[in-house]
């Protein structure tokens, strides 16, 4: 993918849909596979590394009516299975194609509703376009409809048109629910519960919300202004919220129900405690966590120098060890907080990176490096316990492991040493502690995640949880799938009650 | 958000306060932290060890010093006015159960959040004996508050200017000498106090907690900026902590970890305890 400007790819977008507007009708299967995939407009690779704002610019209306026509109209959708909240996807890029977005926001809604999310973070390449029969026909899943554009499109479309629609909510039932974190599993079970009626309350632990899309997820790929608007409107339906309030400790679980009369709890506290890697020099000043290095530039603001109160480290060549989005995130976040050269370092190749390929894309055209199969062996320091070098191993691949991907295999006597002064781990995370620490009754796995049922429920009466809490390190779009569950299951059980 | 309904200057830098925030009045147990920001937006986050709390007041309070930026905006602050942050109680509570004789030793404002230990190790029947240290006497605090605990109370200052001319080190190891030497050590205070405490009763296998404070983020167990090494493994100070064994602390990469931001920081406060047990040391 070579780097476009937005001018030229809407000039090309506009001439193709004069091309077929009148003729939309009788459009072929053959003919819509050979309209070009439209590529997401971009700020400027150079440019971009040294500010915050969002890189995808998102498409201009010709450009997502293009790319709706792409759309084959299958009858078998095999997109919709690979969408874990089976979002009528054929449906609402047919009302774009027709420019009727505002229906196609409807549809979306009726399965999804953080649409201007999903359509930024959602790796689709792995679900629905996986599935695309544009991308299978044309033997490229790069070329697949690029359904999440699509989808963010008309939300951002919405959004800007001043109207979102705060869905309806039906007569209070008296029932309370209690929900434990702000990010994408606890808002959609908000959501959904809401709507049923039942009183709400989310309790957050940190003093903004939205969890890792707030503190980890960078403004330049999910600008908060975004999360802000989709929590506004659960305010509006009435959702209550409770920040600085860690359940736990600053109240137990059990309290809520017990003491505070909550008819049901969703636990949605996320990720957890980062993992390291377990080499030589971790403790070195100048090695964080990437949820460290986020936190502090994403929800302490740290990137605003001047101004904020929280400092970031000084980085003038920055290795990340990892290959997942995050890992993405905290490269590109070092490069906009002014370090001269970053390094990706990742033991497999770039197939097996688990990173969504836009971002793998958009960090390339950055100027950040990749060293595949690389690993860092230890990390060396100065006098003063300060890193100044990492000391690497050279990888191969071998035989196939348990998952089928190919083993990362050492080769013996590779070590080179390379000049970093800061190290950035984002290797995963392990569970989030503090429930399970306050919370003996609650049944979880040998990593702490909390074992749930196919309804998402706990071990504990009235407790659900969902996410990465009960996924480990996984996506925003399998947390909404588990809170989408979750809230069906809440709102049965407390709809039982209320029938008597 | 929480009201300051108290504050007391206690010497040139240090200061209490009491703060309204019921809930964690009602959950804190001894050992606990809070997390504070004076600005929503664009502030720090600082942990603070909860000193006291009243139940039925719905009160905790804390006592800090003047180091930096936070605690320098923090003491501005009046009665009346709102800590737009405020949440705890964090960490592990201290496990307080009945060892036989304790010696507890606070240097400098680490005295604040080593009361309410002091007192619960005594409630559990401990003989329990204080040393509290400070550099002169104007920075020595909870005088009384210690007495009233203390089976046996030991004040030294380095400049002799109250108490003992000595170091919280040299009473430690006089108690250590006796028979039968204390069943435990619970040391608080500057990193470098805490480090030649633990050193202090190595030799005399005292087992020896420490109460360590961290740069943190959260607090909650989720960015482990926190982590220090304890015997080998990577603890986190948020949740596993912040108390620890002394005697597998690795003081000196911890020291260096809390000195990250140092060149970078604007403020010129510098942390008047520290240095002057460094230039001891030296």
């Amino acid at each position: 993918m070579s780097y476009q400007s937005p001018d030229i790819l809407s000039a090309n977008a506009k001439k193709i849909l004069n091309d077929y507007i009148h003729n939309v009708e009788n459009l072929k299967a053959k003919d819509r596979l050979k309209i070009p995939v439209q590529d997401m407009p971009a700020q400027d690779p150079i440019v971009r590394g040294h500010n915050l704002e969002e890189v995808a610019i998102g498409y201009t209306m010709e450009e997502a009516r293009v790319e709706a026509l792409r759309c084959l109209e299958c009858v078998k959708q095999t997109c919709i299975d690979g969408c874990p909240v089976k979002i009528d996807i054929p449906g609402f890029i047919k009302h774009i194609a027709y420019g009727e977005f505002q229906n196609a926001v409807d549809v979306i809604k009726e399965a999804s509703l953080l649409p201007s999310i999903c359509g930024r973070v959602c790796p689709q390449e792995t679900q629905c376009q996986e599935n695309c029969k544009v991308g299978i026909a044309l033997k490229d899943v790069d070329k697949s409809v690029a359904i999440g554009r699509l989808e963010r499109f008309v939300a951002d479309w919405e959004r800007e048109q001043g109207n979102v629609k705060i869905p309806h909510v039906k007569p209070e039932t008296g029932k309370k629910v209690a929900i434990i974190g702000s990010g994408p599993a606890g808002l959609v079970v908000a959501a959904d519960v809401r709507r049923e009626g039942h009183s709400v309350t989310i309790f957050e632990a940190f003093h903004k919300l939205g969890g890792v899309m707030r503190y980890g997820i960078p403004e330049f790929r999910l600008p908060n202004d975004i999360v802000d608007e989709e929590i506004d409107t659960l305010v509006k339906m009435g959702v209550e919220i409770k920040k600085n309030y860690v359940v736990g400790r600053t109240r137990k679980l059990n309290d809520l129900i017990e003491k505070d009369g909550f008819d049901a709890v969703f636990i949605g506290t996320g990720a957890g405690l980062p993992m390291f890697m377990g080499i030589e020099g971790e403790n070195l000043v100048g090695v964080f966590s990437a949820n460290e290095y986020l936190t502090r530039a994403n929800l302490m603001r740290a990137f605003d120098k001047k101004n904020a109160d929280t400092p970031i480290y000084p980085s003038k060549i920055v290795a990340v060890l990892g290959g997942g989005n995050v890992a993405m995130d905290a490269a590109r976040m070092a490069l906009r907080l002014g370090a001269e050269k970053v390094y990706v370092i990742y033991r497999r190749t770039e197939v097996e990176m688990p990173a969504r390929k836009e971002e793998v894309a958009h960090a390339k055209e950055e100027g950040i490096e990749f060293n595949f199969l690389t690993n860092a062996k230890k990390i060396l320091g100065n006098e003063k316990g300060k890193v100044n070098a990492m000391e690497c191993l050279r990888y191969e691949l071998g035989e196939p492991d348990s998952s089928g991907r190919r083993r990362p295999v050492v080769i013996e006597g590779s070590e080179f040493i390379i000049d970093v002064d800061t190290v950035i781990v984002a290797i995963g995370n392990g569970s989030n502690p503090l429930i399970k620490q306050t919370t003996p009754n609650l049944e979880t796995n040998k990593w702490g995640n909390i074992i749930v049922d196919e309804n998402q429920k706990s071990s504990m009466d009235r407790v659900f949880a969902g996410g990465d809490i009960v996924l480990g390190a996984a996506t925003v779009i399998l947390a909404m799938g588990e809170g989408r569950k979750a809230a069906a299951a809440i709102n049965d059980m407390l709809a039982k009650e209320i029938a008597g | 958000m929480a009201k300051i309904v108290l504050k007391e200057k206690l010497s040139d830098t240090v200061y209490k306060m009491k703060l309204d925030a019921p809930s964690i009045a009602e959950e804190r147990a001894a050992g606990q932290f809070i997390i504070l920001q004076i600005d929503e937006d664009l502030g720090e986050r600082i942990p603070l060890t909860i000193a006291d709390a009243d139940i039925n007041e719905g009160t905790i309070t804390i006592i800090f010093q003047v180091v930096g930026m936070t605690t320098d905006e923090l003491s501005k602050l009046n009665e009346g006015d709102d800590i737009p942050v405020l949440v705890g109680p964090l960490g592990t509570p201290t496990h307080i159960k009945k060892h036989g004789t304790i010696v507890c030793v606070g240097g400098g404002i680490g005295v604040a959040p080593l009361h309410p230990i002091a007192e619960a190790f005594k409630a559990a029947g401990n003989d329990v004996k204080i040393i509290i240290g400070a550099r002169n006497k104007d920075l020595i605090i909870m005088e009384e508050e210690m007495r009233k605990i203390a089976d046996e109370l030991i004040i030294c200052t380095d400049d002799g200017s109250y108490g003992r001319k000595a170091l919280v080190t040299e009473p430690l190891k006089e108690l250590c000498e006796r028979d039968p030497k204390p069943d435990m050590v619970i040391a608080i205070g500057p990193p470098i106090m805490m480090k030649f405490c633990a050193e202090t009763t190595r030799p005399y296998e005292v087992y020896t907690e420490v109460s360590l404070n961290t740069i943190m983020v959260d607090g909650t167990g989720m960015c482990g900026g926190c982590r220090v090494n304890v015997g080998g493994e990577v603890k986190f100070v948020c949740v596993d902590g912040p108390e620890f064994d002394g005697h597998k602390v690795d003081f000196d990469n911890m020291m260096a970890r809390l000195n990250s931001y140092k060149e970078i920081e604007q403020d010129k406060h510098t942390c008047y305890i520290d240095s002057m047990y460094e230039e001891k040391k030296l």
